[in-house]
């Protein structure tokens, strides 16, 4: 499953940096997949923009890639909410998680 | 009188602290244990029994989860979420059906996902491991039918290889207590947990030898722990404890103060880290600046070296964390007691005589360049001062600092941003102190630890030589003094990381040889800044007549 699954309607992309001090940690992690599971539609991410994708609704999944500070995260969304879902998750990542990491000081 | 009592003199053990405070008490060594389990032989029965167990194990980790709050209830709940995750367990459901046990199956699997974490230089994901490992054995115990409340006797000190967060979040704290571990990382989730609680916490104190029946004392702040002390030390302890609270009181509200001596003198207090995850919950107010960046601790155990665009962030975000105020990052300081593979030099007869600090960086210049060019794209994001360790002749010094100009003016030729920052060395080898003004340094910091070990002669890995291993020796105090003096002559700053400078006891005499800048560990500011207050150096004099 390391494609996005075909559809009728050409997948909504995007893509952001990762700008929270530690990265797709855990935290950020858990926050990332909660908020793609409240779409239906179906979302991959990837460090790549030509992949390997994997699932943004398994955090299992997300923690493998051991994303970093300065890792630029691309998405992809096939449904009938992928644009809002894409949209929900650059800005979750533009917000750093809403995370206040050291970064914040000074 | 008894010489055979001397060689069984108490056995002092240094770690990296991972939470502050004293405890003394019985040893609780933790065993990984082994049960085995029987086999149906049915892979179908097999699938069955792991989904039991995980679901089971999502049970008890919710019960927990329920009575937490914070940090405890946060870490919880990623537990509950990866294990909630089918992918975590799809492999070991994979090799069920090829016919493993589940027990073996599980364990497999999980230890594969744990590899991922464990490789790689992000501390951050090798301190989930301790995560991964938590699920891995709830899950292993609801399999085996072992499940069972585990026991720890009030105020006890456990010694284990690492700690899981559900199994610090089962003992009873409130009695005292602490934790010891050979591995482990100030980072993880069970170090936030123990910081929480104010459970003392030491981590990476390597083998911990096995007497049980023995008292240790601990002391967190400082990564210290004392195994078998005699009666005096035990005493000494004691009474350092029991004025522990009061203390830690008055240090707490003094933190983010100047310090400043009775008779009005302004003393620097700066603070020593190991890495950028040291700051995090940190408020810069606290100190003038860090005294002293680690470095080695960025480059791990080898033997993949941190490359050029980690290093540069990590020194980046050092530097836009302190702002207005001086960073002071000292170049790799391997060798001696930190082997890094891969890079130092094994089997040295004496490694602390052998090829260290700024000696392997000029025999590797292929890694020392790499950090040169890091720090020089650093320099632009703040106020960077960049020493050097282990110097003992002035061309070391002019030779680094060539190798400095020369990457910076490659930078600049390539347009890449960089300034060349001040550049100093560390005094710890008695030659280079008793020769200090030989050398065209631009700042002095004095580390205390190798400077003592030298001069007396006495390794600091050697617990029965620990005694004579003395910053009071006035050869010691004598070598500050002329440094410092040094500095006071030619205007440059001159400050002492070691140590000392942590030891309320030690900062008189510090002051008295002339220092007027510490760097200490974050968790001491508050102690160092209520000893410099208590200090006068007009009582000083009166005294000496």
């Amino acid at each position: 499953m390391n494609a996005p699954p075909l559809s009728k309607t050409s997948p909504v992309t995007g893509s952001a940096l990762l700008t929270n001090a530690v990265g797709l940690h855990a935290r950020p992690s858990v926050k990332l997949t909660q908020l793609a599971k409240t779409f239906s539609s179906v979302i991959s991410v990837a460090t790549d923009a030509a992949g390997p994708w994997i699932d943004a609704k398994s955090p299992v999944k997300i923690m493998r890639v051991k994303a970093s500070k300065g890792t630029t995260i691309y998405f992809e969304a096939s449904g009938d909410d992928a644009t809002l879902a894409i949209a929900a998750l650059i800005d979750l990542v533009e917000r750093r998680f809403d995370e206040s990491d050291g970064d914040d000081h000074g | 009188m008894n010489p055979m009592g001397m060689i069984m003199a108490e056995l002092r053990l240094a770690g990296r602290p991972a939470s502050p405070g004293f405890a003394s008490g019985p040893v609780v060594r933790l065993v990984e244990k082994k049960v085995h389990r029987v086999s149906s032989n049915d892979p179908a029965r097999e699938a069955d029994d792991l989904k039991k167990a995980i679901s089971d194990a999502l049970l008890s980790i919710s019960a927990l989860a329920d009575h937490a709050e914070g940090e405890a209830a946060e870490i919880l709940g990623f537990q509950l979420v990866m294990l909630e995750d089918d992918a975590l367990s799809e492999a070991a459901f994979q090799a069920i059906a090829s016919g493993l046990p589940a027990d073996q199956a599980w364990r497999e699997a999980l230890d594969v996902e744990i590899e991922i974490y464990c490789n790689g230089d992000d501390e951050y994901f090798r301190a989930r491991t301790a995560d991964l490992e938590d699920i891995r054995d709830t899950v292993l115990d609801h399999l085996n039918g072992s499940h069972a409340q585990f026991s720890v006797p009030p105020s006890a000190i456990i010694v284990a290889r690492d700690l899981a967060p559900s199994r610090f979040l089962s003992v009873d704290w409130s009695r005292g207590g602490a934790i010891l571990l050979s591995e482990g990382s100030p980072t993880s989730h069970v170090a936030m947990l123990a910081r929480a609680r104010r459970v003392p916490m030491i981590v990476g104190l390597g083998e911990i030898p096995d007497s049980a029946s023995s008292l240790i004392l601990v002391d967190g702040a400082l990564g210290q722990v004392i195994v078998s002390p005699q009666d005096e030390t035990r005493a000494e302890f004691l009474k350092r404890q029991s004025a522990d609270e009061e203390i830690a009181f008055k240090a707490t509200a003094l933190e983010a103060e100047d310090a400043v001596t009775k008779d009005g003198t302004r003393i620097s207090v700066l603070i020593n880290i190991a890495g950028v995850e040291d700051l995090d919950r940190l408020d810069p107010k606290i100190c003038d600046g860090i005294g002293l960046v680690r470095t080695e601790f960025l480059f791990g155990e080898g033997p993949v070296l941190p490359d050029e665009d980690t290093q540069y962030q990590a020194y980046r975000q050092m530097l836009e964390w302190a702002g207005a105020r001086p960073v002071t990052i000292r170049t790799l300081d391997a060798g001696g007691d930190k082997p890094i593979k891969g890079l130092t030099v094994d089997g040295e007869s004496n490694p602390f005589l052998g090829i260290r600090g700024v000696r392997l960086s000029l025999q590797r210049l292929d890694v020392f360049r790499v950090q040169i060019r890091a720090l020089l794209r650093a320099a632009p994001h703040g106020k960077l001062k960049v020493m050097v360790p282990m110097i003992t002749v002035p061309f070391e010094l002019d030779h680094v600092r060539a190798l400095f100009q020369g990457e910076y003016e490659a930078l600049k030729a390539r347009g890449v941003n960089a300034d060349m920052p001040v550049l100093g060395m560390m005094v710890e080898v008695p030659a280079a102190a008793l020769a200090v003004s030989h050398f065209k340094s631009d700042f002095f910091s004095i580390g205390s630890n190798d400077l003592v070990q030298y001069t007396t002669a006495a390794g600091r890995d050697i617990g029965a030589v620990a005694s004579l291993a003395d910053v009071r020796h006035p050869a010691v105090l004598k070598l500050i003094e002329l440094v410092a003096a040094h500095g006071e002559h030619s205007g440059c700053d001159v400050s002492l990381c070691g140590d000392a400078g942590g030891d309320p006891d030690l900062i008189p005499l510090l002051l008295e040889a002339g220092l007027r800048s510490l760097s200490v560990a974050p968790s001491l500011v508050g102690r160092v800044k209520l000893a410099i207050t208590h200090f006068s150096f007009e009582e000083v004099r009166t005294r000496h007549g």
